[in-house]
């Protein structure tokens, strides 16, 4: 009766001296994968400007509705999104705006701390997901 | 009695009750930063450095609680059950000493003892006193009126009047052995050897029956939580709720005081470091033993405890008074 009890009483004893495993999270990050479907970005022409063409694909193929576009046309015959929302609320990270962009525009980053103080904040506009994206050489 | 004496009473008593309410209060901390490391996490980080300060921030956040009294409760015990708890375990401090006679390091003239006061029946007046803390818990479970606190009540009741007495017949070999009641003399008398050398079943049964006694897992059916919400003190708030819990903190620094002194030779140990200092360090193996057996095993059921209680501990703790009892004739 009392060999399983003090066996017990040495496995505690035992994680007692192993080192937690805890991460003191705000302070350590554990940070996401290499795949890791995060919040979005669209990435910048070299001139600064949209790399996005406004084919509205992303718009069509999204699942829940999350792009909403606004197509425009400059002196050149050339479309580029007037706006371009996308709701990160509404958002299931599935990446096939991703797959579906002929351009590479539109990806999804490693980001994963996509929660914010107001709603209003996570309604990501072509401003704040130009200045997430990267510059295409 | 003048009034030098009754000052320097005074202050012992403030200095006691100090050092134990301290105690009691970073033992929450000690608790839960120890649980926490067996169960490989790193406990209370955020209130100081590595939540030093915690204890203190709970102390204020249950200070500014609401405190709430429901309407069924019958509010005299409701009121009386949380002091009834606290006070009893606070008098057991006034007999239990702490260190052999010292001057404080040539301070004092005349060599003082380093507790409240000394009974010539020390360890009856402890149990006397550890049996009417029951009543607080009682008290607390019945006045609220409410099915789960009165389940907790009862089991209480019915948990102490069952392993009081192997706690109290486990201590009778080292009385045997000792031959006194009186706690500094039977440390005097572990100078050669430890009792727990002379009484190992004893202190198994000891340990066993104070941690049933002190309502903690495995013991813990009075607060089941999974079953009964919180227990006994289901519907307490604020400081009622706080003095429960200093009540239950307190009363495992007296246990593990009484083991050191009856058991691990109290205040004694190689001069290498001063008596206090040893005796701090025999009573926190102890509560590091508690709180490691409720790290390690699971609650009983109730029909395990009483069975454990009664068939078990009771003819155990019997038999072992009766082969101390023999030994000592034969050897005298």
């Amino acid at each position: 009766m009392v060999g399983p009890l003090i066996k017990g009483l040495m496995v505690t004893l035992k994680y007692f001296f192993t080192r937690p495993i805890t991460v003191q999270y705000p302070k350590k990050k554990v940070g996401s994968f290499e795949r890791y479907r995060g919040l979005q970005a669209i990435r910048r022409n070299k001139d600064g400007t949209i790399r996005c063409v406004a084919c509205g694909l992303c718009e069509a193929v999204c699942p829940s509705k999350a792009i909403t576009i606004e197509i425009g046309e400059d002196e050149q015959g050339r479309r580029y999104p007037i706006s371009y929302i996308l709701d990160g609320y509404r958002c299931i990270y599935c990446g096939f705006c991703e797959d579906v962009c002929p351009v590479d525009a539109i990806y999804l980053t490693r980001e994963y701390e996509n929660v914010r103080y107001k709603r209003e904040e996570l309604l990501l506009d072509k401003d704040i997901l130009m200045q997430r994206g990267e510059v295409v050489k | 009695m003048d009034l030098g004496m009754l000052v320097f009473i005074v202050i012992k008593i403030l200095v006691v009750f100090g050092l134990v309410m301290l105690t009691v209060a970073y033992l929450t901390l000690l608790e839960r930063k120890v649980l926490a490391h067996m169960q490989v996490r790193v406990g209370p980080m955020f209130a100081g450095p590595h939540g030093i300060l915690q204890p203190i921030a709970d102390g204020i956040k249950l200070f500014f609680k609401e405190d709430i009294v429901t309407k069924q409760a019958d509010k005299v015990f409701y009121f009386l059950a949380p002091a009834l708890s606290i006070i009893p375990v606070l008098m057991i401090f006034a007999v239990i000493p702490f260190g052999d006679k010292t001057t404080l390091f040539g301070l004092l003239k005349e060599p003082v003892e380093l507790r409240i006061t000394g009974l010539r029946i020390d360890i009856l007046y402890v149990f006397a006193m550890s049996g009417l803390a029951t009543y607080g818990v009682v008290f607390g479970g019945w006045s609220q009126n409410n099915k789960y606190a009165l389940i907790g009540g009862i089991r209480e009741a019915a948990q102490l009047i069952s392993y009081e007495v192997a706690f109290t017949l486990s201590i009778f070999g080292v009385v045997m052995v000792a031959g006194t009641l009186q706690l500094d003399k039977i440390v005097e008398a572990q100078r050669n050897v430890w009792f727990i050398v002379y009484q190992p079943v004893g202190f198994l049964i000891f340990l066993t029956a104070s941690v049933a006694e002190l309502k903690r897992t495995p013991f813990d059916l009075p607060e089941a939580e999974s079953e009964l919400v919180a227990g006994f003190h289901a519907d307490y708030s604020s400081m009622k709720f706080a003095m429960f819990f200093m009540a239950e903190y307190a009363s495992i620094v007296v246990c593990s005081c009484l083991g050191t002194l009856l058991f691990l030779g109290g205040w004694l140990g190689p001069s290498i470091l001063p008596p206090f200092v040893w005796y701090l360090i025999k009573v926190f193996v102890l509560i590091f033993v508690i709180i490691w057996l409720r790290a390690t095993y699971p609650r009983l059921r109730y029909d395990q405890l009483m069975k454990f209680g009664w068939k078990f501990l009771i003819p155990v703790s019997f038999l072992n008074i009766f082969v101390t009892a023999i030994v000592i004739l034969l050897v005298r």
